[in-house]
């Protein structure tokens, strides 16, 4: 009789070895965390990406598995990140004729909340004795994830430190932006989305949709320009941060 | 399907190449995104399949951080390090840039007398 366990053992390796696996276990759980966040009624801090993120490192970790290996597999998922960051255009030019109304509002807004949060995470960093590629790696971290992580490398940050980096500021952002907005008694549905937009992107604008569709339109907005405008702003603070 | 996806595929590609030509310090990406907003704005109109190929994409956008956010644990040890420094960095950074953003574009459309955009 063969033992089960050892076969087991050489179905193991030869899977682990293969892209497949890395890719299918990214996928499966992320379906299991979309269903706990749905679950959850859509909750802020039941965010899919977190959950996801905290099941594939525990698998990864009691498995004994390297993220090299695992991304070997997942890297076809990564990739479309690309693509996706073009097809930002679509949903930005859809409120081409507000963006135009209200333009000039906006961009001051734009750029003074785009450099206040480049600014501010590198300051307090700094205080607190952070290391510069940590510094360098939180100076982008309210833009979406491909986009950060390509101004992170620009910059001397580390940009897979910079993706965790940003996930984490999606999620305070979303859970955290109601108790701003409630000191600050601000209750204009655009002004509260557009904020929340700049400050913590997609996971941000998520956040913002479940609140209204008029402020979802704004986070999206301010999500796609301020990724615009950090990779533009971030670099040119560089040399002046350090 | 194909073609759209071919379409944001060639302005990522033209964007790269514009990017590492001029050696700027935008992603190529972001300049794929910058140029597809230029000829959409040009063109005036967005083809369904653009449109059903990009909302596909989006829809799952949190699903595409997932692989970039496991490399958490190749930083375990700068996390152990830094760990207050970057709380506190996240805490205050997200709270302020909010409360700034916010302030200043209310104050910026009562004084414009501007609208916030919705239905008249």
């Amino acid at each position: 009789m063969t033992p089960v366990t050892p076969r087991l053992g050489e179905i193991w390796v030869y899977l682990s070895a293969s892209p497949l696996l890395g890719l299918t276990l990214t996928l499966l759980a992320y379906q299991a965390a979309y269903w706990l966040h749905r679950s959850c009624n859509g909750h802020p801090a039941a965010n899919p990406v977190l959950i996801s993120v905290l099941v594939l490192v525990g698998i990864l970790w009691v498995t004994g598995t390297p993220y090299r290996t695992y991304f070997e597999g997942a890297q076809f998922v990564h990739f479309l990140l690309g693509p996706a960051t073009v097809a930002l255009a679509i949903p930005l030019y859809a409120q081409f004729a507000r963006l135009k109304r209200l333009a000039l509002p906006l961009l001051l807004t734009l750029v003074a909340g785009s450099v206040t949060a480049a600014l501010s995470a590198v300051a307090v960093a700094a205080a607190f004795g952070a290391s510069t590629v940590t510094q360098m790696s939180l100076a982008p971290k309210s833009v979406t994830t491909p986009i950060a992580m390509g101004i992170a490398e620009r910059i001397g940050g580390l940009p897979s430190l910079t993706a965790v980096l940003v996930i984490t500021t999606g999620i305070l952002g979303a859970i955290g932006a109601r108790y701003v907005y409630r000191l600050l008694a601000v209750k204009d549905e655009a002004v509260r989305g557009f904020a929340l937009g700049i400050a913590s992107h997609g996971i941000g604008t998520a956040r913002a949709f479940q609140e209204s569709e008029q402020a979802g339109a704004f986070a999206a907005l301010a999500m796609g320009l301020n990724g615009l405008a950090t990779a533009l702003l971030v670099p040119l603070l560089v040399p002046w941060l350090s | 399907m194909l073609h759209a996806l071919t379409l944001l595929l060639v302005y990522q590609l033209v964007g790269e190449v514009i990017a590492q030509f001029f050696a700027l310090p935008v992603p190529g990406p972001v300049i794929g995104m910058a140029l597809l907003f230029a000829t959409l704005a040009v063109r005036g109109a967005v083809s369904d399949e653009l449109r059903g190929t990009a909302n596909g994409l989006l829809q799952h956008l949190s699903l595409l951080f997932v692989p970039a956010g496991t490399g958490v644990m190749l930083h375990f040890s700068r996390l152990a390090d830094e760990w207050l420094a970057l709380l506190a960095s996240l805490l205050v950074s997200t709270t302020v840039t909010i409360a700034v953003s916010a302030l200043l574009l209310r104050a910026l459309m009562r004084r414009g007398g501007a609208d916030a955009g919705g239905e008249p």
